[in-house]
């Protein structure tokens, strides 16, 4: 771990060491490297392969910019080595190399050559036979790729969670722009977040001699109450809601006014070879000195566009590093030129750099004039490079900014913000440390006014500083314009895309075939696409498209920038999984008895305790207890109760007795069956609605519409999670009611469709005399707090009856066998009550008006297409739910809803839908099921007791 | 899609927290033709600018109520019950 002496503003702490492996190789660091600083100084050059070519690639930018050092840790690919912390015992591992980094075998894809991989090459060449693409596409998914995901990861979507934040300003960005406009926004009263990628606030200027400007500053926006994230990156803007990821936190911030001081990006040359390891940007070689003291190189040659290259020459220099030259693409040098060529140090003006050359790591440069002449060969080991910084635009774009070409600086600026958008600092074109700093006061005072912060003073203050910055007293720094590509086709790849590995030769291919608009080059190139998201190549990519459309770059323009600006783990955006199972209050006596817990909607439900036919059986012989505390209750009570309730179902329920009960299809305007459910009056003004289990919040929703539009005197109160109910079922169930409760259960004193109320093993309960599952039943409702003992008092007051508990299972085969339908099972949105068999429930005499009622009024007059009936099998396996009802032409006519075998009749029985036509009694349809041909018997009347007799019993 | 609504029991909350009820279509007073039946159930106006519409306080106090909103916006111009008058939305 070679290191570089002590200084200021480094972030490592020597005194800690931190060891973490890397490809399992043991690698030392200390406690504030990165994962890049760490093992750059542990002598590591190659970082990745790239995506295409597999290439070598190193250090860049050493600030999460580009793609070139993207690594898994701890197995979960897409981490960013440069700024990705060391801990301790993290095992890092490289990407999209095989066997190894050092030795890649597909690296012959690049030595190979040219015509294998052009633009475009994989829709030309793997298209045809079509037959073979499962095959070329496992081979080319295996060849390209950005990491592998793990198959198992049981915790990793635990380790989210979403965190809602309302401030009054949002500042994106913690340079010094963004720190000073945070703390001003905040001292004029606003609540204000500050975000900012780093891992401490400060921006570029944590690397320059601006460094300890960012003191005072933080420390001013602390004290103001700013709560500043770090680590925090925002993803994007989405009408005004900022999604940040802050580890394992995803931030989703609304705030009313926005700054954004996202500061620039750091742009690359463009020439042969430019991809090489050992060629860094100018910054990412300031950070890993000056954050992380370790020297990025022993001699190095600089190319650059503007004074960044030449400080970073500056400080290379006074760390010790041998500059061997420095090309300078402007023609005229200035003081830091002079300053360098007194230190010793060639500065070459108008000239850059036109090849690098190396295997492993960068050993030449080709400096020349630019425009050609004399080409000069420098031997090094680093080649710093810079090619002007652009403004990172992006998340302003999609607040709605918009940027312009500058033919000056050579680059798209900001060209002006949408209301309560404001930017401030490098980004908005603002240059030196004091004036970035101003303009950021003057964006938070901005956006804390707009907001009705602040006095007099401040909008004094405001208004002068609008007058300082616009006021002509520095003069812009020199900026050159790179050329598009300086190398020319002939000397090796030059890349546009590194993301992607496009190649400027790429690029001109893709505009000779015909895509000459941005957009569409974006698309067949991918250039812009890559994880880097255009940092690196939106700029390249149009000046190479200007070059060969012979376009200008502000016709040309840009790509439209979308979420997400950094790449983000899928379980980041997923957040926590909440899928809250509900129980009822009985579910852990399911499980002790051996209940098979299945879902059923949000539901945890006793699908069988081991053996359906048996529990269905045992309904029939002896009694049976099923938990149905999952059903929809809704207490409707005021004095037009009754009224309502006939509006919303196409039978009367008004005219309904008090403790009688009736069944009740809701239907939509439409006419279609839309739940189902039983009514109970209680008295005069209430109503007891019981709904299916998993229309319960649907059916709430609606009833509540409906009396919000119509606005009667009623109440709805939704019971649903506050009350049990279990169904006790059997030819021994009234002899177990009369053993726990002191009721007269007795026929005549509670005959069917009776509904009372009183009290059950000491519960007060209300008790529904209905017949779902055909035999005599008792439908107990209760409070939920006691539904443990009044199951275990039932099922010990039976016990020696045979009673036994059955679930939804056997509860599936009795309901069928009585030709009770499911909604949602053997009813579809499309399904009618005419068509369902159940033309009885639709009074279309009522005078009043009901929900579907002139639809019916349709369907009652036009005979239904299909009809569900009953149909048994003789001899015939169970058909799968959904088999094809097939009409005598051959043609597919309709389809099974349900079928199950029927331990009491010994056969198959089951529903379907079936063409009108046939829909008769004896009838035989034929079912075309698996490849199967079956042929079913039609009956219309309940397979089991069909007059209902034992139920009335 | 993300801004807020102010729910007239609960206050200002993300729209998250709301189902939205559609664009409000009002059900015909008297029996409607079948045209007239199938406009209204299956027909909108998908107005593009301010429509009254329903929202669901879903995951709040399971009120409806009534919204006026510009759809090419978003901005929320009022919410109120049913029955009761508009109020001016709480700042947002």
């Amino acid at each position: 771990m070679s290191r570089l002496p002590q200084r200021p503003g480094e972030r490592i702490d020597r005194s800690k060491v931190i060891r973490f492996t890397f490809d399992g190789k043991s690698v030392e660091a200390y406690e504030g490297d990165t994962v890049g600083s760490a093992l750059f100084a542990a002598g590591q050059r190659t970082f990745s392969r790239s995506f295409k070519y597999h290439r070598r690639r190193g250090l860049m930018c050493c600030a999460g910019q580009c793609p070139n050092c993207i690594v898994a840790v701890d197995g979960a690919p897409g981490a960013r080595a440069c700024i990705e912390p060391v801990r301790e015992g993290m095992a890092v591992e490289h990407l999209n190399a095989k066997p190894g980094l050092e030795f890649d075998a597909m690296r012959a894809t690049d030595l190979v050559g040219g015509p294998f991989t052009p633009p475009g090459f994989y829709y030309k060449t793997f298209i045809r036979p079509r037959r073979l693409w499962p095959l070329y596409e496992k081979v080319l998914r295996h060849a390209a790729g950005l990491g592998v995901l793990p198959r198992h990861r049981e915790d990793r979507e635990w380790r989210t969670e979403y965190r809602r934040r309302h401030a009054d300003v949002l500042v994106v960005g913690g340079g010094l722009a963004g720190l000073r406009a945070a703390a001003r926004a905040a001292e004029l009263g606003a609540d204000v977040v500050l975000v900012d990628e780093g891992p401490e606030p400060g921006g570029s200027a944590l690397f320059s001699k601006d460094r300890e400007r960012i003191a005072p500053l933080l420390t001013a926006a602390r004290d103001a109450g700013v709560e500043i994230l770090s680590g925090a990156s925002a993803l994007g803007y989405f009408d005004g809601l900022v999604p940040v990821w802050q580890g394992q936190t995803l931030h989703q911030i609304r705030a009313r006014s926005h700054v954004f001081a996202t500061g620039t990006i750091e742009q690359p040359l463009l020439f042969a070879g430019n991809d090489l390891p050992g060629i860094m940007l100018s910054g990412g070689a300031l950070r890993l000195m000056g954050l992380y003291a370790v020297s990025p190189g022993g001699r190095a040659v600089l190319a650059t566009a503007s004074d960044r290259g030449l400080h970073a020459a500056l400080a290379l220099h006074e760390r010790g590093v041998w500059i061997a030259a420095v090309a300078d693409l402007r023609p005229t040098l200035g003081a830091l030129a002079d300053e360098l060529k007194a230190r010793g140090v060639e500065v070459l003006a108008g000239h850059t750099v036109i090849e690098a050359r190396g295997s492993k790591l960068v050993t030449q440069a080709v400096l020349a004039p630019l425009g050609g002449g004399a080409e000069r060969t420098f031997d090094c080991d680093l080649l710093v490079v810079s090619g002007g910084a652009t403004p990172a635009t992006s998340l302003l774009s999609q607040t709605g900014a918009e940027t312009r070409y500058d033919p000056q600086l050579g680059h798209f600026a900001l060209a002006g913000t949408a209301p309560g958008v404001h930017a401030a600092g490098e980004v908005a074109g603002v240059e030196g440390a004091e004036a970035i700093a101003a303009s950021g006061a003057l964006a938070g005072m901005l956006a804390a006014h707009e907001l009705g912060f602040g006095d007099e003073r401040s909008r004094v203050y405001a208004a002068e500083l609008v007058d300082g910055l616009a006021a002509p007293g520095q003069e812009r720094a020199a900026v050159a314009v790179p050329p598009a590509d300086a190398a020319g086709e002939s000397r090796g790849r030059c890349f546009a895309c590194l993301c992607e590995d496009v190649t400027s030769k790429d690029i001109a291919r893709t505009v000779a075939e015909g895509y000459d608009s941005i957009e569409l080059a974006k698309r067949y190139t991918t250039v812009t696409m890559g994880p880097c998201q255009g940092r690196m190549c939106q700029l390249p990519s149009i000046r190479l498209m200007a070059e060969h459309t012979g376009q200008s770059l502000a016709d040309v323009g840009t790509t439209t920038a979308r979420p997400p600006w950094i790449p983000v783990p899928m379980g980041v955006l997923a957040g926590r999984p909440f899928e809250p199972a509900k129980r009822s209050s009985i579910h852990w006596r399911h499980r002790a008895l051996g209940a098979s817990v299945n879902w059923a909607g949000d539901w945890r439900r006793a699908y069988d305790y081991g053996d359906p036919q048996g529990e269905a059986l045992a309904v029939h012989e002896a009694a049976g207890l099923i938990d149905v505390s999952t059903l929809g209750k809704l207490l409707v009570s005021g004095p037009e109760a009754g009224e309502f309730l006939d509006r919303l179902y196409p039978n009367r329920f008004s005219n309904l007795k008090p403790g009688r009960i009736r069944y009740g299809v809701i239907n939509s305007d439409a006419g279609r069956i839309v739940d189902d459910g039983t009514i109970c009056r209680l008295d005069e003004n209430s109503f007891y609605v019981t709904t299916t289990s998993s229309g319960a919040g649907a059916m709430e929703e609606w009833f509540s519409w409906w009396l919000a539009d119509w606005g009667m005197q009623v109440h709805l109160t939704d019971v649903t999670q506050g009350l049990a109910a279990v169904n006790l079922a059997g030819p021994r169930a009234r002899e177990i009611m009369g053993r726990v409760s002191d009721m007269d259960c007795s026929n005549e004193a509670f005959p069917y469709l009776d509904g009372k109320q009183g009290q059950v093993a000491g519960v007060p309960c209300l008790i529904l005399r209905i017949g779902f599952v055909g035999e005599v039943g008792y439908e107990i409702h209760f409070s939920s707090a006691y539904g443990e003992h009044v199951w275990d008092s039932l099922l010990e007051a039976g016990s020696d009856l045979g009673i036994r508990p059955f679930g939804l299972e056997p509860q599936r085969i009795l309901r069928l066998q009585k030709m009770h339908i499911l909604v949602g099972q053997d009813t579809d949105s499309e399904s009618t009550p005419f068509g369902a068999a159940m033309p009885w429930i639709v009074k279309l005499d009522k005078d009043e008006d009901f929900i579907g009622k002139w639809a019916l009024e349709h369907y009652a007059e036009h005979a239904p297409e299909t009809s569900l009936v009953g149909f048994t099998l003789a001899n015939g396996r169970v058909p799968t739910e959904g088999a094809v009802v097939v009409d005598p032409q051959g043609e597919p006519a309709g389809q099974v809803t349900s079928a199950r075998y029927s331990p009491v009749l010994g056969q198959v029985i089951g529903m379907a839908w079936v063409p009108s036509a046939l829909a008769g009694d004896g009838a035989t349809v034929r079912i075309s099921d698996e490849g199967d041909t079956l042929f079913a018997r039609l009956q219309t009347k309940p397979f089991y007791d069909p007059e209902g007799e034992v139920l009335r019993s | 899609m993300s801004f807020l609504l102010t729910c007239p029991n609960c206050g200002t909350r993300e729209v998250t927290d709301f189902a939205y009820g559609g664009e409000i279509s009002p059900r015909p007073k008297a029996r409607p033709s079948f045209r007239e039946l199938n406009e209204y159930n299956y027909f909108r106006r998908n107005v593009a600018g301010v429509q009254r519409e329903w929202w669901f306080h879903r995951s709040g106090c399971r009120a409806w109520f009534i919204a006026e909103r510009d759809t090419t916006t978003n901005e929320v111009l009022s919410t109120t019950l049913p029955f009761e008058e508009p109020e001016p939305p709480a700042a947002a």
